[in-house]
C-alpha cells in the first residue's frame, strides 16, 4: 500500500485537469462529482496508508524520479511515508472530503461551480505534496502550490474589488514568509549539502554536522518566518481575517483546517532542528503566544460571524505554535487533528447559516436561528464546546495538554495562555448566543426565508460534530490514561522534547481551574449577550473592534511610505534617470544621422573619392601607428 | 634587372589608376582604371615573388586574376544595365540614390 501512495496526490490532480481544462465544457452538477470523488478516492487510498504505517511502525521513502540532479546536487522526487505524513494524509482528505460535499450544494448556484472545485481539486494536491514530500524543496512545491490555491480562491468572486484585494494581500503576506522558508532552505544546502528529511535529521542527530548553535538558530528562524506568513502569526496574520473574502468552505478547509497549519506541520517535522536551536524555540513560543493573546482579544469585538471564526484560527494557530516553542511537538499535532475537526464544523455551521440568511455576515442582524436551523444549531453548538475546552470534548483533551506543558515550562505564561483560551470560551459563545438565541434582529424578508440547509450540508456537519466530540480521545491525559495513542503513534517521527511531566495532583488541579473559568466565561458571554446592546464602542472596545489599528499601522508605517517612494522614484528616477537615457539616445541617433545624412550626396564620383580616402587613411593608420 | 624598376612602375600605374578613377566621368573609364590597380599590384606581387623566391605570391596572383575576371563580368553587366536605363554612361547622371 505504500508504495501506492503517488495515487493520493494522482486523484486530485486528474480531478484538476479534468475540471480544470474543461470548466467550459464540463456540466455544473459533474464537476462536483469528479471532485468529490477524487478527494474520496484519496482518502481511500490514505486510509490504507494509514493502517500500514500504524501496523508497521517504521517510516519509507517512496522514490519516483530524479527531481534535481546537477553535480554534487541531487534531489529526488520522493515521498515521506510515516506517522506524521500519514496523520496529516488522513486530516487533509478526510475533511477535504466533507467540504468538497458541502461545496456541491453550497456553491451548485455559482456560475463558477466547475473552476471551484478545479481550484479545490489543486488545492488538496498541493498540500498532499506538501505534507508527502520527502525533502524541503518538494515541502515547498507544495507550500507555493497552497498560496496560490488560496490567493485564487480568496478572489474566486472576482468582481469584487475588495476581493481580489483580500487575494492580493493574503498573496503578499505569504511571499514575505516564503523568502524566510527559502532563505532557510538555502541556508540548509549550504551548511548540511542536503535537503533531504533524513539526512539533514539523520546528520544533526549523529552529531555529525560541523555546524555551530547560531547555525542552526538561524535555519529554525527563517523555517519559521515561513511558518509565520502560511499560518498567520504575528506580525504577518493580517491576510488571515481578510481571506474570508473568499467562499465559506474555502474558508473551512483552507483557512482553518489544513493550509494554515502547514506552518506547524514543517516544524513539528522539523523538531529534530529546533530541539537543537533553543533561541528560536523561544521566539516560537513567544509569538505563537503573543498571537493567541491578541487575535482572542480582537474576536471579541467582531461582529462579522466569518471575522470571529478566523480570528479564533489565528488564535489557536497561536495556541500550536506556543505547544512547539517549549517542545510539545505532538501536542501540537494533536491541536491540528482537533481544531481541524471543529473549526472546520464551525465554518460549515456559519457557512450554513449564511446561506439561510441569504448573504448576511453581520451577528447583530441574526438570533434565535435555533427554532428554524436545529441541525446547524446543534452542532454548532458542539463546535463552540469543543473550542472552549468543556471536558469531554476534542478541544479540551488538545488544549488542556498545551496548556500543561506550558504549565511546566513556565507558570507565568501559563496563566497568559488561559487568559487567551478563557477569551475564546467568551467570543465562542457570544457569537454562539448572538446567532443562535434569543430573538430574530434581521428583516422579515430575511425571517420568511430562513430554513434549515440541504443533506449535502447537513451530513458533514454532522460527521464533523461526531469528530468534534471523540477526535480527542486519541490523546487521553495521563492522569486518565497511561496510554496516549496519538503520541506513541507519531513516536518514532516526532516526539515531545524537554517536556516536564507533572505530578498528577497538578494536573487535576489546572483541569479543574481552566474548566471552571471557562464555564464561568460562558456564564458571562450568556448574561452579556441576553439583552445585546450594539450601541458604538469606546475605549479599549473600539481599539479591539477595529483590530488594534494593526492595519492601519501596517499602512502607515510600510504600505504608504513604499507607495511615497514608488512615487518619488517614478517621477525622478524612472522619468528623468532612465528616460533621459533611453529618449537621450534615441534624440542623440536622430541628431547626428541628420548631419551625416548630408554626406550621401547620391554623386558616385563622390563615394569612389571618399572611399579612396578612407583607405588612404587606413594604410597612413597602419603605416605610422602599427609598425 | 633591380627591384625598384618594377616598384616604379608598378606605383605609376596603380597612380594613374588612382586619379583616372577619381577624375573622370564616364564609367567604362573608371572600370579600366581600376583593372589597372588591380594589374599593378599583380605586377608588384611577381616583382616580389621573383626577388625571394618564393613562388606563393604567383599564386595569389592567379587568384586575383580569377576574381577580376568575375569582377569584370559583374561589372559590365552592371554598365550594360545602366546604358540601357539612362542611355547614358555618365556616372554623374546616377545620382537617384540620393532619393
Amino acid at each position: 500500500m505504500t508504495n501506492l501512495v503517488y495515487l493520493v496526490p494522482l486523484f486530485p490532480l486528474i480531478g484538476f485537469l479534468i475540471n480544470g481544462l474543461g470548466w467550459k465544457k464540463v456540466p455544473k452538477s459533474l464537476g462536483g462529482i469528479i471532485g468529490s470523488t477524487a478527494v474520496l478516492a484519496s482518502f481511500v487510498v490514505s486510509l490504507g496508508i494509514f493502517f500500514e504505517v500504524k501496523s508497521a511502525g517504521t517510516a519509507t521513502s517512496v522514490y519516483l524520479f530524479d527531481f534535481i540532479k546537477s553535480g554534487d546536487l541531487n534531489i529526488p522526487f520522493i515521498f515521506q511515508v510515516d506517522a506524521l505524513s500519514s496523520l496529516f494524509l488522513l486530516i487533509i482528505t478526510g475533511i477535504g472530503f466533507l467540504i468538497h460535499v458541502y461545496s456541491t450544494s453550497y456553491m451548485h448556484d455559482d456560475e463558477g461551480v466547475v473552476k471551484y472545485f478545479a481550484y479545490l481539486n489543486l488545492f488538496v494536491f498541493s498540500m498532499l505534496l506538501l505534507v508527502l514530500g520527502g525533502n524541503y524543496l518538494i515541502m515547498f512545491i507544495g507550500w507555493e502550490g497552497v498560496g496560490l490555491c488560496s490567493y485564487l480562491l480568496i478572489g474566486f468572486w472576482f468582481k469584487r474589488r475588495d476581493f481580489t484585494n483580500a487575494a492580493k494581500k493574503a498573496f503578499v503576506m505569504n511571499r514575505i514568509g516564503d523568502l524566510g522558508f527559502l532563505v532557510g532552505m538555502l541556508l540548509v544546502l549550504y551548511n548540511f549539502g542536503t535537503l533531504s528529511y533524513q539526512d539533514f535529521f539523520g546528520q544533526i542527530n549523529d552529531g555529525t554536522a560541523l555546524v555551530n548553535s547560531s547555525t542552526y538558530n538561524w535555519i529554525a528562524i527563517c523555517f519559521f518566518i515561513g511558518a509565520m506568513g502560511k499560518s498567520a502569526q504575528l506580525p504577518l496574520y493580517t491576510w488571515l481575517p481578510d481571506a474570508m473574502a473568499g467562499p465559506t468552505p474555502v474558508s473551512a478547509l483552507i483557512h482553518a483546517a489544513t493550509m494554515v497549519t502547514a506552518g506547524i506541520y514543517m516544524i513539528a517535522r522539523s523538531s529534530a532542528l529546533y530541539n537543537m536551536a533553543p533561541a528560536a524555540q523561544s521566539l516560537v513560543a513567544i509569538i505563537g503566544l503573543a498571537t493567541a493573546i491578541i487575535a482572542a482579544s480582537i474576536a471579541i469585538k467582531q461582529y462579522d460571524i466569518k471575522k470571529v471564526l478566523a480570528y479564533s484560527t489565528v488564535s489557536q494557530l497561536g495556541f500550536m505554535f506556543l505547544a512547539l516553542g517549549v517542545g510539545a511537538y505532538t501536542t501540537a499535532v494533536f491541536h491540528v487533528m482537533t481544531h481541524a475537526f471543529f473549526k472546520a464544523l464551525l465554518f460549515l455551521g456559519s457557512g450554513s447559516v449564511i446561506h439561510a440568511m441569504g448573504g448576511e455576515q453581520d451577528i447583530r442582524k441574526m438570533g434565535g436561528l435555533n427554532n428554524k436551523m436545529k441541525i446547524t444549531g446543534i452542532t454548532f453548538l458542539i463546535g463552540c464546546l469543543a473550542i472552549a475546552g468543556i471536558p469531554g470534548f476534542s478541544g479540551f483533551f488538545s488544549k488542556d495538554e498545551i496548556l500543561a506543558a506550558v504549565y511546566a515550562h513556565s507558570p507565568v505564561m501559563y496563566y497568559l495562555t488561559l487568559g487567551a483560551a478563557l477569551m475564546t470560551a467568551f467570543y465562542m459563545f457570544r457569537l454562539y448566543f448572538l446567532t443562535f438565541t434569543g430573538t430574530f434582529r434581521g428583516t422579515e424578508e430575511q425571517k420568511h426565508h430562513l430554513h434549515e440547509s440541504p443533506a449535502a450540508i447537513t451530513i458533514p456537519l454532522s460527521v464533523l460534530a461526531i469528530l468534534s466530540i471523540v477526535g480527542g480521545y486519541v490523546g487521553l491525559p495521563p492522569v486518565i490514561s497511561e496510554h496516549h495513542t496519538l503520541n506513541s503513534y507519531l513516536a518514532p517521527v516526532v516526539s515531545n522534547f524537554n517536556v516536564h511531566h507533572l505530578e498528577h495532583a497538578t494536573e487535576w488541579m489546572l483541569m479543574g481551574l481552566s474548566t471552571v473559568l471557562v464555564i464561568i466565561m460562558i456564564g458571562v458571554a450568556y448574561a452579556r449577550t441576553k439583552k445585546p446592546d450594539f450601541s458604538e464602542n469606546t475605549g479599549l472596545a473600539k481599539v479591539l473592534e477595529n483590530k488594534w489599528y494593526v492595519d492601519e499601522l501596517y499602512d502607515g508605517v510600510i504600505v504608504h511610505p513604499l507607495g511615497g517612494l514608488s512615487k518619488i522614484l517614478n517621477n525622478i528616477i524612472e522619468k528623468l534617470g532612465i528616460d533621459g537615457i533611453v529618449n537621450g539616445t534615441g534624440k542623440l541617433v536622430n541628431w547626428g544621422s541628420g548631419k551625416v545624412r548630408i554626406l550621401q550626396s547620391g554623386q558616385v564620383g563622390f563615394y569612389i573619392f571618399a572611399m579612396v580616402l578612407g583607405m588612404t587613411i587606413i594604410f597612413a593608420i597602419s603605416f605610422f601607428w602599427i609598425q | 634587372m633591380p627591384i625598384q624598376y618594377y616598384l616604379f612602375l608598378s606605383l605609376a600605374l596603380f597612380s594613374i589608376g588612382i586619379m583616372g578613377t577619381l577624375m573622370r566621368r564616364n564609367a567604362i573609364v573608371i572600370f579600366m582604371c581600376i583593372e589597372l590597380m588591380l594589374n599593378a599590384v599583380n605586377l608588384l606581387l611577381v616583382a616580389f615573388s621573383k626577388m625571394n623566391n618564393d613562388p606563393g605570391a604567383q599564386i595569389f596572383v592567379f587568384f586575383i586574376m580569377v576574381v577580376a575576371a568575375a569582377e569584370v563580368a559583374v561589372g559590365l553587366a552592371i554598365i550594360v544595365m545602366m546604358y540601357r536605363k539612362v542611355h547614358s554612361v555618365d556616372i554623374n547622371i546616377l545620382n537617384r540614390l540620393k532619393h
